[in-house]
């Protein structure tokens, strides 16, 4: 799936665009949703994405690379699993559907798969499938695959654009399905697989449910575990299709994502709107890589870095799996010896102590002297500075009754 | 994390170098362990594409598939490792205690004696990661229903007939694994994280070469460095191709390794195995010598880069080894390694009984049973390391559970009644903080025999508990007994020994609503599964 962002040059629109520079816009894939899922607070991720910028190339020439990729074995992998779904007219996709809607088994089935103009422009495409989705959703009898649709949903009042695997429309209501290639294996998958899956298809279904509500007319329900009324409307259920046990036989999954849907819709509206970083960032701040005649990126990577610390980040070790950016922002957190580098529940145990150098000096407070030091009145530590000092006063006890020291 | 740990944690990252979070080994090491490093192919679950593995340090054994795709190829691979790893498994069999027990008879209702066999020693496998464990247990899904040339319908695929075995013993295996404490099969980084605390987080830590960048100077690295700086070089950095210099534990490959290394390496090898068979087609002797030629070629080379893709966690996994033996032994071992030696044992009898492999699902009983058992193991666990380890003992203090001190005060008391019982008073003084309400019970850590207390006050700085037990019968306690003044103890408010689950009925006894009697499952032939 895709995201990139719609190129209207309003004034929020044209400063994200310089800080791209005159590089393409960077489409957002399946990991920056589980970027944003894993660390919705992250303000450098956020203005990065809303602008489009390049972060793999970002990071390479920061000098801390990314360690993403695929494996050519698993895309040849997907892809055979993908055209064996199509080959079968989508029967996998169909069947289970048609049990959840009561549909006989044995009526005759047309699907109808329109073509959405893969190769345009992706406002061009948002429309084709908007078209596509309000035609198919007019017509109840009929059935209808939405084959990598391109969505609309806005992220911090900046548009983006999103690409599911596909949509099944039928009876004026839709269903997501998204094909995965983890297997489900004596009828049950990986539960973190499934997680994750589910968090991106939930991503999914809110850009649904607001195509349904801009269709119709209407703002979109307060509430996130309410079914949307309206035609086109997606359903709460999607489908996952996985290969079964060790063979590439595909089969279907329903997943419920009505809790992940509620998270989703929480965490985007957490997100501090792309105005208001912007409107922070120090004037003449730019990503751009500056790329000459051969596309070699020329800009020194300290002035890179300057401008990547402008905008506040918050890291956690979760980044280095969800986020271009991991090695780079973890480097930098190891500079500045904050704690979160071991750890993000270690935040909530340190308290008011934000660097190793702090927290370590706090624990050592309590050697040397009395027996509580800490706990006499007035010390001035706070609760997590004071277990710190008992705790180690409990190790180093314990490492010299261990003879470690 | 508990505080204790994050503790360590950050003192790591000031020493720029692991730091102790046991001051014991809490984990078993056998001294003729099998290490394996698994690889698996990218895009398929669970399919295999090489492995090294053996107990001799000095000389690991790489096989491997050189076409991940080819079915046939790929139960080659697997008969071939079973060849190595049952045999290895099989030969704990032979040497083993008896032990005389007695049993009721089913029939009579009488007890009968009965003797028992239990394995001397078991086999232990070590894998980097906890990634290796799961893919030891996909490989023991999709081998132990395979059918055999000796089934009585064999199939169109039939495998060689060391396969299922070898299926059966990984799931047996990697299913004990799940039991806290367990050593039969045991993942590198869990037993580095169980002992050491780096200066990174516990993501950073699957990462096995990373972790033990904490340690030891990585392989490689110049100028010899250990550390932050040094584990990231082991995660990222690459020579001109854009080659990892330090492979991953696996079983990922790197995916840079797969498309610039493996894939021109298996590309060759289908190349020259497709010229061999034209030429064997056309009668060409010639032709098919030169063709057998390139086919070795290609396979050397793939041997050759796989070896160097597995190598050097080979060693980083033996290196682990050393550091953990440098460690001395924790009390609690052999009491819990003779757990591992029933498991072991009881699978053996299972096998040579000619059972069926386990089943794809547990049924409700035996998943209740398993259940009960990891929450028991997990208690016992726990009490056991507290005892072994000051450290682990630590942990417990912090959390209030427990209080060490000095006894300054004795106060003789007896029970009331005809027979009076001591019931002295122990005032001990302690920096802990224990949730020690008065009336709570308490046991005095390694006290012989076991000493239950109550806790009759508690303040800040110490705590009065009165003696109950362990002072033998008679009215005045047994001599050392009742800890003098001037003592150290410990007391903990949990148990000290483990509480025994409620038991759960026999599978025949079950009601059908909860899963019982078992039923054989079926075997359905590969790809025949109806579409869910
Ligand atoms: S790696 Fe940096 S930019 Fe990316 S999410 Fe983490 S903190 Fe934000």
């Amino acid at each position: 799936m895709n995201v990139s962002h719609l190129g209207q040059a309003s004034p929020p629109l044209r400063r994200l665009s310089e800080l791209r520079g005159p590089a393409p816009q960077r489409s957002l894939d399946a990991r920056a949703l589980a970027a944003l899922a894993a660390n919705p607070g992250c303000r450098r991720r956020a203005l990065l994405d809303a602008a489009g910028v390049d972060k793999t190339a970002l990071a390479q020439q920061l000098g801390r690379p990314a360690p993403f990729g695929q494996s050519p074995f698993a895309i040849r992998r997907g892809l055979q699993f993908e055209s064996r779904l199509k080959r079968d007219g989508y029967a996998v996709l169909l069947a289970p559907l048609r049990r959840r809607l009561g549909v006989p088994e044995d009526e005759a089935l047309s699907l109808a798969v329109p073509d959405l103009l893969p190769s345009a422009s992706p406002a061009v495409r948002a429309e084709r499938t908007a078209a596509a989705l309000a035609e198919a959703a007019a017509d109840p009898a009929g059935w209808t695959l939405l084959d990598h649709p391109l969505l609309r949903l806005d992220v911090a009042g900046s548009p983006a654009y999103l690409e599911p695997d596909a949509v099944v429309v039928h009876a004026g209501r839709c269903t997501v399905v998204e094909i995965k290639s983890f297997p489900v294996l004596d009828g049950s998958a990986d539960p973190a697989n499934v997680g994750a899956a589910a968090r991106q298809a939930a991503v999914y279904v809110l850009a649904l449910q607001e195509a349904a509500a801009r269709l119709a007319g209407r703002p979109l329900s307060a509430g996130p575990y309410a079914v949307q009324d309206l035609p086109g409307a997606p359903e709460l259920t999607v489908l996952l299709v996985c290969p079964k046990d060790f063979s590439s036989l595909p089969v279907a999954v329903p997943v419920d994502v009505r809790r992940e849907l509620a998270v989703t819709r929480r965490q985007l509206s957490r997100m501090t709107r792309i105005d208001q970083l912007l409107a922070a960032l120090p004037g003449g701040v730019t990503f751009d890589l500056a790329r000459d005649a051969s596309g070699t990126p020329t800009r020194p990577a300290g002035e890179l870095a300057a401008a990547v610390a402008a905008v506040p980040a918050a890291y956690a070790p979760e980044c280095i799996s969800t986020c271009e950016l991991g090695f780079h922002c973890r480097s930098q957190a190891r500079c500045a010896g904050a704690v979160e580098q071991l750890g993000r529940g270690v935040r909530g145990e340190l308290g008011a102590l934000r660097t190793v150098a702090e927290a370590l000096a706090a624990a050592e407070q309590g050697g040397g002297g009395g027996p509580e030091p800490a706990l006499e009145e007035g010390s001035g530590l706070d609760e997590a500075a004071e277990r710190l000092v008992y705790a180690a006063r409990l190790r180093a006890e314990a490492l010299a009754a261990g003879g470690v020291r | 994390m508990s505080l204790l740990s994050t503790l360590a944690r950050l003192e790591a990252v000031r020493a720029q170098r692991a730091q102790p979070l046991a001051t014991v080994r809490h984990r078993h090491l056998s001294e003729r362990p099998m290490v394996l490093v698994p690889l698996a192919a990218a895009g398929e679950s669970g399919a295999p594409l090489a492995v090294l593995l053996g107990t001799d340090r000095e000389a690991p054994r790489l096989h491997f598939v050189p076409q991940p795709l080819n079915r046939t190829q790929r139960w080659e691979f697997l008969a071939a490792v079973a060849r190595e790893v049952v045999p290895y498994l099989e030969s704990f069999g032979d040497e083993v205690e008896l032990l005389e027990g007695s049993e009721r008879d089913p029939v009579s209702g009488e007890k009968v004696p009965v003797v028992r066999e239990l394995c001397a020693d078991a086999p232990q496998l070590v894998v980097p990661n906890a990634g290796g464990v799961s893919h030891l247990a996909l490989l023991g899904r999709s081998t132990r229903f395979r059918r055999t040339v000796e089934d009585p319908d064999p199939g169109e695929y039939p495998s060689p007939t060391e396969v299922p075995l070898l299926g059966r013993w990984l799931t047996h295996l990697t299913d004990r694994a799940q039991v806290p404490g367990s050593s039969l099969l045991l993942a590198m980084t869990g037993l580095l994280s169980r002992h050491w605390a780096t200066g990174q987080s516990n993501l950073e830590d699957q990462h096995l070469a990373a972790r033990l960048a904490w340690h030891l100077p990585p392989a490689g690295l110049e100028p010899p460095a250990v550390g932050a700086a040094a584990a990231e070089w082991v995660e990222s950095a690459r020579d001109g191709d854009g080659l990892l210099l330090h492979p991953p534990a696996g079983p990922a490959t790197d995916p840079k390794f797969d498309e610039r290394v493996l894939a021109p390496a298996i590309l060759r090898h289908d190349a020259a195995v497709a010229v061999r068979e034209r030429a064997e087609a056309a009668r060409d002797g010639a032709e098919v010598r030169r063709a057998a030629g390139l086919v070795e070629q290609a396979h050397a080379e793939l041997a050759r880069v796989l070896l160097a893709a597995t190598l050097p966690t080979w060693h980083d996994v033996w290196r682990g080894l050393d550091l953990l033996r440098a460690l001395p032994a924790a009390g609690h071992l052999p009491d819990r390694w003779e757990g591992d030696r029933w498991s072991f044992t009881m699978h053996r009898d299972r096998v040579a009984a000619g059972e069926p492999p386990q089943p794809r699902r547990d049924d409700a009983v035996t998943a209740a049973r398993k259940l009960a058992q990891r929450e028991r193991e997990q208690a016992r666990l726990e009490i056991q390391e507290a005892l072994d380890d000051p450290l682990a003992m630590a942990e417990r203090r912090l959390a209030g559970e427990a209080f060490a001190g000095e006894v300054v005060d004795v106060v003789p008391e007896w029970s009331a009644g005809r027979s009076p019982k001591p019931r002295p008073l122990l005032v001990v003084r302690t920096d802990d903080r224990p949730h020690a309400d008065p009336g709570r019970e308490a046991h005095r850590a390694h006290a012989e025999p076991a000493q239950r207390a109550e806790v009759v006050s508690a303040a800040p700085g110490e705590v009065v508990v009165r003696l109950l037990s362990g002072m033998g019968r008679r009215k005045d306690p047994e001599p050392g007994s009742v800890p003098e003044p001037g003592t150290a103890v410990v007391f903990t408010l949990f148990e000290l020994a483990p509480r025994q689950s409620a038991p759960l009925p026999e599978p025949a006894d079950t009601p059908w609503t909860h899963g019982g009697p078992p039923v054989a499952v079926e075997d359905a032939p590969a790809g025949g599964d109806e579409w869910e």
